[in-house]
């Protein structure tokens, strides 16, 4: 039978139509056989109809009519594979500039970011968009894939500069883990099968990489954090004084006997039971959500976070961010939003621009008074009551934002506590 | 595994539907879970019981009922509204073109799919829901692949594919106008594989429809259909008796089945692993156009 207890990897791809990014997850598709006959044959159908002489694997990608009938993905697209190691999901988002909103959203929830680079033309502007987008999103790991080796003949010494190349732009970066394979997505070397072309290259195929890179230590382990989501409250006879938090740990671990203290209040209690369902933990973690009881009856209601006493998220009013708007309507100082914080929501205003980054160059660009859409720029926030926050780089969870605008309710930015 | 504190994908999938499922029920005021008797909806039910539990599922079912159901879908929903001790409430097709909302479609292939939409849109106005949750998976179809967990529909209860809020992290924006409504997926992220695994290491009872047993079809555009009052014969169809199974569960006359001798859920996923064909592949309402259910959604289709 199927493995039950597969692990589960989120990566990213971003691309432009040209750099074979919709072939190579077809070909990832086909070749673990997560593409279906009729799949398959609903794709055959419409590659004929537009006269191509080729299977175009992209259509199974591009899902909107408005979006075939333009040629381009607009936003981003989830797809599912799985092999009998892992189960993956992928957010493939498409690569334009316009479309560094699409790339953010993408790549908050995913373990692994996948760097597309075309053989023939080496590091483009793209590729540096990408890189520094996974960064700045912490993505843990990054794997660079060198496509169309097929059209540079599989020599060895393109593969080797473009390596070179990359690992000191990297150096750079944020990324502490990447990883490097040369490929031809069209033919097939060395996604899921090693390449016949390539004995010079011994290191793993693609899929293998996506199998067994680490992901164990991708979720905050250490600093214990339970935002509180809802009070659970039966009210019935049999648990007439059952009174549970319920919520998804952002960090840490959490045991019954635990000290804590519930924030804002700074009340201090320990953990009576862990509950999921019927069943009683004997620990909770990230990402898992359960519902604790405590052993004292303490005032708690959503948007609390319930910490340990030696270990707490900062109450501040005062927010550093690197933000990126995602907005057609640009955003002035001064201007009046909804901050959205773990299950927190609070009113806030935009008090400083302090810089914004051309994210080719990553130079910065001062003195802006105004943020438009795709824009990402270092700013500060000033909220009507503290949020309890912890750095991004500290914790992916309690160290993100999103910020809604007032009359249309629309998320408009992303936001990365510095 | 190496790691003690690593969460396998079937945890983590649960992990991730439990949190929005209580999102939804903190940030909206009436929700509402959309049960439709298939087996995706009856996980969700499960989820919304471990979420809340031991409180019971402060929402109520609601149950589309085209008057087409099969019966072992209705018994099914019946007894799991007793099981779970949740509310149940009915929205009636048959009802919608009585009072000449809705319009019976007429031909051979006439189904209250579609119409269903109607009397969807009617019920969430009568009770002033303001978050519909359902079972849909972002695998099921091209269209849903660019769903996002919490759905903004106008006060008309249309989508618009270009205009979605972008989703970032666990951070969902439920925030609307007066009128307007939510449907919510809180497992977008489970392919049909995972919700039968998800139903095996549960042990989540699942209606009979889905295992398989004996049964009169006949074959239509290489569909198994189920012989049934609601269903006309072309000349030249004869009813046979098959051995069969359901791997979805909609309108009785143009859900397919396929010859299956898998009697238990272990074997189901033993199926669906060698399966070279997608479930819906066996739904005649999918096949109408290429973007059949891009538009149906649009107008405010599940």
């Amino acid at each position: 039978m199927s493995n039950i207890n597969n692990q589960l990897l989120r990566f990213t791809t971003a691309g432009s139509v040209d750099d074979g990014k919709s072939t190579l997850i077809g070909r990832l598709l086909y070749d673990s056989k997560s593409i279906f006959e009729d799949q398959l044959a609903a794709v055959e159908a419409s590659s004929a109809k537009k006269g191509f002489d080729y299977v175009d694997l992209s259509l199974l990608t591009d899902g909107l009519k408005s979006e075939r009938e333009q040629g381009i993905t607009i936003d981003v697209a989830y797809r599912y594979f799985a092999t009998p190691r892992r189960k993956f999901i992928i957010a493939d988002t498409p690569g334009h500039i316009q479309y560094t909103r699409n790339m953010v959203t993408g790549a908050s929830t995913a373990n692994l970011a996948l760097i597309l680079i075309d053989a023939r033309k080496g590091l483009v502007e793209q590729t540096y968009r990408h890189s520094f987008i996974a960064s700045l999103l912490k993505i843990p790991h990054i794997i660079v894939c060198v496509n169309k080796m097929d059209l540079v003949e599989y020599d060895q010494s393109v593969y080797d500069r473009i390596v070179a190349e990359y690992k000191a732009f990297s150096a750079k970066l944020e990324v502490s883990d990447i990883q490097f394979v040369p490929i031809s997505a069209l033919a097939g070397d060395n996604v899921v099968n090693r390449s016949e072309a390539m004995h010079w290259y011994q290191g793993a195929t693609l899929l293998h990489m996506l199998e067994s890179v680490h992901i164990e230590s991708d979720h905050n382990h250490i600093d214990s954090r339970f935002p509180v989501q809802y009070v659970v409250r039966p009210q019935s006879k049999e648990h007439h004084d059952f009174r549970g938090y319920a919520g998804r740990v952002a960090g840490g671990i959490f045991r019954p006997g635990d000290d804590v203290t519930v924030l804002p209040s700074g009340f201090q209690s320990k953990v009576k039971a862990i509950h999921l369902g019927n069943a009683l933990l004997e620990e909770a973690f990230a990402p898992m959500s359960v519902t604790l009881t405590l052993e004292d009856e303490i005032d708690i209601s959503r948007g609390d976070i319930i910490a340990k006493p030696n270990n707490q998220p900062q109450a501040e009013q005062d927010i550093d961010l690197m933000l990126c708007w995602m907005n057609q309507r640009p955003v002035n100082l001064n201007t009046k939003l909804y901050i959205r914080h773990t299950s927190r929501e609070v009113r806030g205003v935009l008090k400083e621009i302090q810089y914004k980054l051309d994210i080719n160059s990553l130079h910065r660009v001062e003195n802006v008074e105004q943020l438009g859409m795709n824009d990402i720029a270092r700013v500060k926030i000033r909220t009507a009551q503290p949020l309890l926050i912890d750095s991004y780089r500290k914790n992916r969870i309690t160290g993100s934002v999103i910020l809604v605008d007032e009359s249309t309710n629309e998320t408009v930015a992303a936001g990365m506590i510095v | 595994m190496s790691n003690p504190y690593y969460l396998s994908h079937l945890k983590e999938l649960e992990a991730e539907a439990i949190f929005v499922i209580r999102e939804v029920v903190a940030q909206f005021e009436k929700p509402a879970l959309l049960f439709s008797g298939g087996k995706d909806s009856i996980v969700l039910a499960y989820l919304s019981r471990k979420a809340f539990a031991p409180a019971r599922i402060p929402f109520p079912l609601v149950h589309i009922d085209t008057g087409h159901n099969f019966p072992e879908t209705m018994e099914y929903r019946d007894w799991l509204v007793n099981e779970l001790g949740v509310k149940l409430i009915v929205g009636s097709v048959q009802e919608s073109i009585d009072k000449g909302r809705a319009r019976e479609e007429t031909g051979i292939n006439a189904s209250r799919n579609a119409l269903q939409t109607v009397t969807l849109l009617d019920t969430i106005e009568q009770h002033k829901f303001d978050a519909a949750m359902g079972g849909a998976r972002r695998d099921e179809e091209k269209a849903r692949a660019k769903e996002r967990f919490f759905s903004h529909r106008d006060e008309f209860g249309q989508w618009d594919p270009k205009n979605q809020r972008p989703e970032l992290w666990n951070l969902f924006n439920g925030r609307k106008h007066i009128g307007e409504h939510f449907r919510v997926f809180p497992i977008s992220n489970w392919t049909e594989m995972d919700v039968w695994q998800y139903i095996y290491s549960e042990n989540i009872p699942i209606p009979t429809l889905y295992l398989s047993h004996e049964r009169e079809v006949i074959e239509r555009d290489g569909a198994l259909l189920s012989t049934s009052p609601w269903l006309k014969l072309k000349p030249g169809e004869i009813p046979m008796k098959r051995i069969v199974r359901f791997r979805t569960c909609g309108d009785m006359p143009i859900t397919g089945a396929v010859e299956s001798f898998a009697d238990t859920v272990e074997k189901i996923i033993e199926e669906v692993a060698a399966s070279r064909k997608t479930e819906r592949g066996t739904r005649a309402d999918d096949k109408r156009s290429e973007t059949a259910m891009e538009d149906r959604k649009k107008s405010g289709y599940f």
